[in-house]
């Protein structure tokens, strides 16, 4: 077995993905009329309004936490513009092009930047709305701020649909985030570069 | 205000079935005021007071006549006072009673998340229904005219209703009733046409050739109307808009994004659903441990434990390689 992810890492792990679902649900809940009766998880309409900015700033700060600690192993490589390209083919079913991955694939480094990104904006954006502890600010900048905070959740949430297909689609894959290990076939197999590695590495 | 109109309801906020439609026979109805005819006196501003049980803080003066200073969640309506020069000095001051347009295609209500809370009844009036705000501030930021203040004390949003209370019963407007020189009048928007178009006459013979009526179309209309003397320049009137229409930021963010937005999230669902049903999992052989393994697992994360490495460590380089010997056989 290889240790993937320790205990702290999970943990936060944990916390952001419980805080995007409290922000992201009441969140939802303003997007679309439809998506309205979302806001009575929270205890209604005016609950879910003074919740989802803390639920979401707190969220932004966890995977501050997190970015800080994976985003070197996230930097992207020519590989990874070769993984892309073959990427298709994977999605067929068929992985025996694919150039072999470190820790992190060319998708998984995606999915990274683009959680940073729209953590950033919508961290930003939010600030330029939230009356409750800013001044309203300039009509024009919370038009502006409104239209991209959505477009930027638009792409987390999708984001997070991608990641969490890829668990439940890449089988081994969840128990790194619930035990933290995994099979040393499931690393030869999905993450042969990081395999060598870790096998390499002088044990503690 | 609250809701005692529910057969009205032309449009509704964040509603997406037709509201109460059964009467069709209501007319529309429209305030039109006659800036030439102001004398600036207020008593609109003390009648709204009054009617709406507002009483809003003692402010100070800033130098102006305009006072309070600015629309709040308890004034809803405010003379603005704008001393021009539309020709060379010859001074003209213009006073505006400014407050909530009451538009044919609120803005307000496009932007609201909350069901009901803003609605436009079938006569044109554009009314909060308070209970139902949950004090987000999207009015604010889908507002082509800068009307609605939302409460510090109590989160919700407010603004002139037109006293729909009123004119629900058959009453004008309070504003209406208390101006002393009729330069407000309220009736059928058809008949404030009629009336604006006979002051237009009076004040072209008076020189003022670009005097006009205010009804902007890029809102749909507006229901409350201003007969203005410089029609050609609005903003002479303390910034009235030229040509106000829902930001187009606005209209994307709550037209064309919700939608499409949606139809994204649930279509990479539904899509990452049948991928799975037609490839399949991604499998190594030897995804999950077996007994051995996963024994050998709990012991050397007892053993890193007891080691004072219980933290877990933030350092993904800890080591936990567990005994070669039952090791995988994927």
């Amino acid at each position: 077995m290889l240790l993937r992810y320790p205990d702290a890492q999970r943990m936060n792990h944990w916390i952001i993905a419980l805080l995007f679902f409290g922000a992201g649900l009441s969140g939802l809940a303003f997007f679309h009329p439809s998506l309205f009766f979302l806001s009575n998880l929270f205890g209604g309409g005016p609950w879910a309004r003074i919740l989802h900015p803390y639920m979401g700033l707190l969220m932004v700060l966890a995977f501050a936490v997190l970015a800080l600690q994976l985003w070197k192993e996230n930097r992207w490589t020519a590989t990874d513009t070769q993984w892309v390209r073959q990427s298709g083919e994977m999605l067929a079913g068929d992985k025996s092009h694919l150039p072999p991955a470190g820790k992190y694939n060319a998708g998984q480094k995606g999915i990274f930047w683009l959680m940073v990104v729209c953590l950033a904006v919508l961290l930003v954006t939010g600030f330029m709305f939230w009356h409750a502890w800013f001044p309203e600010g300039n009509i024009l900048m919370r038009r502006v701020a409104v239209l991209l905070h959505a477009a930027a959740a638009t792409g987390l949430v999708l984001g997070v649909i991608v990641h969490i297909y890829a668990a439940i689609w890449v089988k081994g894959s969840v128990r790194a985030m619930t035990r933290g290990t995994v099979t040393e076939a499931w690393a030869r197999h999905n993450h042969p570069l990081w395999y060598k590695e870790m096998k390499e590495r002088p044990r503690a | 205000m609250s809701s005692l109109q529910s057969l009205d309801i032309a449009k509704r906020s964040a509603t997406t079935t037709p509201s109460p439609d059964a009467r069709r026979q209501v007319i529309e109805v429209a305030k039109l005021i006659d800036v030439s005819s102001c004398i600036g006196c207020k008593a609109c501003q003390v009648a709204c007071m009054q009617w709406n049980d507002l009483r809003d803080e003692v402010g100070h003066n800033v130098g102006v006549y305009d006072n309070p200073a600015d629309l709040s969640p308890q004034s809803w309506t405010v003379m603005r006072f704008s001393e021009v020069e539309v020709q060379q000095d010859r001074l003209e001051w213009l006073i505006r009673k400014d407050g909530c347009m009451h538009c044919e295609d609120p803005g307000c209500l496009k932007s609201c998340p909350a069901p009901g809370a803003i609605i436009k009844y079938q006569n044109g009036i554009v009314d909060f229904i308070s209970e139902h705000c949950i004090g987000c501030g999207n009015c604010v930021t889908g507002c082509p005219f800068d009307v609605p203040r939302i409460s510090k004390a109590d989160n919700k949003a407010y603004k002139c209703s037109l006293c729909s209370d009123r004119v629900g019963v058959g009453l004008e407007p309070a504003c209406v009733k208390a101006c002393p020189t009729g330069a407000i009048r309220f009736g059928s928007k058809e008949d404030m046409h009629e009336f604006a178009a006979e002051r237009i006459v009076d004040l072209k013979e008076r020189g003022y050739d670009n005097a006009g009526v205010y009804d902007p179309q890029g809102v749909g209309g507006t229901h409350v109307m201003y007969v203005l003397q410089h029609a050609d320049q609005p903003e002479l009137y303390h910034g009235l808009p030229k040509d106000p229409k829902i930001s187009p930021l606005v209209s994307l963010w709550k037209g064309a994004a919700k939608p499409l937005a949606v139809a994204a999230m649930i279509g990479a669902a539904v899509a990452g659903f049948f991928h799975y049903m037609k490839v399949g999992p991604i499998e190594s052989g030897h995804d999950n441990p077996d007994e051995d393994e996963e024994l050998a697992d709990e012991r050397a994360r007892s053993a890193a434990h007891a080691q004072g490495d219980s933290a877990g460590g933030t350092s993904p380089r800890t080591d936990r390689t567990t005994d070669p010997t039952t090791g995988p056989r994927g």
